[in-house]
């Protein structure tokens, strides 16, 4: 009699769990923003404890580049300038020096180039070079104010954007590049600059860039807005 | 570990009860229980995005399950960051419940009716003698069996894998020696898989041999006293 007591009770244990899992359920209105406040201590835990500001992701020879490197944007069409040579760069914010960079300005600025494994929140894996400016670079041209903690990546497909913390973005192998596998950044990969470093998944590092924004405020980003981890490191 | 050497199956006097499991091992038990199912069903949620394991373009690892999507019914989250912040969050009562048994074990000396060591082998192979009719008189038995000691012992080491291979997909550059150690970022996203498979084919034969062997032993993980066949086994 117990013994079917007990049956009955594991029973509605496992029921309730699978329950949960029936219908894909995300947690609902009641546990979707318990989940989204853990995430934002995985974070913290991630920032804080797991990355290190000078670890270096691993580099690979070139002859281990992936044929194809997949991408995307968000835009109905790739977004492609009309008018390149009016591109430029703006970098404001909390700065001393605003700036304003064009390709050329970029490329005269001291480069570094690596060949890393790009890690796709997906769960997919490609290795490729890429040519560019350290961020920290940039930040120490335009002189950023003590209350700097923060950057934001804005681009000129359909406001797709990324928030960074300051700790990754001055990371030495977090870049602006306008290269990838010895040729300029093609239009698939976000040309003519985009956002690039081995320590952060694939949707932190913006394409198509517009500007770089040094905040005091943590700034959301296109998928870190629908629930996508906000830090987003590897 | 033989602690009484009592004769095993002589029926026990219908009313004798013995107090079995302390409340830390029943609460991690069922805890780990459903904090499993949730991480298999996200996890499966997670598969979805990118549903086989190997580089673009493979090779890929042997998969019965490449390019296929497990049902809604089994999968937790809804959409790929739905799946993925389950898990993550997940991740914390998986992890400190583990720690908090393995304390408990450490701390009240019950490691030692637990883990199999290489002197189990023996009783082991006596064990599974008298389970192939080889044997007429049950061996002689500690809290548990030779072979009990295997299964947990062997499933708590898988579990220990499970999380370690999940940090390793989680951050295959900060803990690149992790991830270098489970054979890169592919093997360890297929390791983890493994997992999967492993808990759930532990988890029917374990609940099999629960309700075909010991019906009461149900009963003892859940109110701690044990009252049926094999009360020596304490």
């Amino acid at each position: 009699m117990t013994d079917r007591r007990d049956f009955l009770r594991l029973m509605a244990g496992a029921g309730t769990a699978s329950l949960l899992a029936a219908c894909g359920w995300d947690g609902g209105n009641a546990v979707r923003p318990a989940l989204l406040d853990v995430s934002r201590i995985n974070d913290w835990v991630g920032e804080k404890i797991l990355f290190s500001p000078r670890r270096l992701a691993r580099e690979y020879p070139i002859s281990e580049r992936t044929a194809h490197l997949p991408s995307y944007f968000v835009s109905r069409e790739m977004p492609i300038l009309t008018n390149p040579s009016a591109w430029r760069l703006q970098v404001g914010g909390l700065v001393r020096k605003p700036l304003s960079l064009s390709v050329a300005d970029l490329q005269a600025m001291p480069s570094t180039t690596y060949t890393v494994k790009h890690h796709c929140v997906e769960g997919w894996s490609a290795i490729a070079t890429w040519h560019g400016v350290p961020v920290s670079a940039i930040a120490e041209r335009c002189e950023l104010l003590p209350q700097a903690r923060y950057v934001r990546f804005d681009s000129f497909d359909s406001g797709y954007s990324n928030g960074w913390d300051m700790a990754s973005a001055m990371h030495p192998q977090t870049m602006l590049a306008y290269g990838m596998n010895d040729n300029p950044l093609p239009p698939t990969h976000g040309a003519p600059l985009r956002l690039y470093s081995p320590t952060k998944l694939g949707y932190k590092m913006t394409k198509y860039l517009v500007s770089v924004t040094f905040t005091a405020e943590r700034p959301g980003g296109y998928w870190e807005d629908q629930g996508y981890p906000w830090f987003g490191g590897v | 570990m033989s602690a009484s050497p009592a004769p095993a199956v002589t029926p026990a006097p219908a009313a004798r009860q013995v107090r079995r499991h302390h409340w830390i091992v029943r609460l991690t038990h069922w805890l780990t229980f459903v904090v499993v199912l949730g991480m298999i069903a996200s996890g499966l949620q997670i598969y979805a995005a990118y549903a086989k394991f190997g580089e673009r373009n493979g090779p890929y690892y042997v998969n019965p399950f490449q390019e296929r999507a497990f049902p809604d019914a089994v999968r937790l989250g809804g959409w790929l960051a739905g799946g993925l912040n389950w898990h993550f969050a997940l991740a914390w009562p998986l992890v400190f419940g583990g720690l908090l048994y393995l304390a408990y074990l450490v701390a009240s000396g019950e490691w030692r009716s637990l883990l199999f060591r290489p002197r189990d082998l023996r009783g082991a192979i006596e064990m599974q003698k008298y389970y192939l009719r080889l044997r007429k008189d049950h061996p002689p038995q500690g809290k548990h069996n030779p072979l009990q000691k295997l299964a947990y012992t062997f499933i708590v080491g898988v579990g220990a894998l499970a999380v370690l291979s999940g940090f390793a997909v989680y951050k295959p550059t900060q803990l690149s020696w992790l991830t270098w150690l489970f054979g890169g970022f592919q093997a360890a996203r297929y390791w983890h898989f493994w997992g999967v498979w492993i808990f759930t084919g532990f988890l029917i034969v374990h609940v099999v041999l629960v309700f075909v062997v010991d019906p009461a032993s149900l009963r003892a993980m859940i109110s701690g006293w044990y009252r049926g066949r094999f009360p020596s086994h304490d």
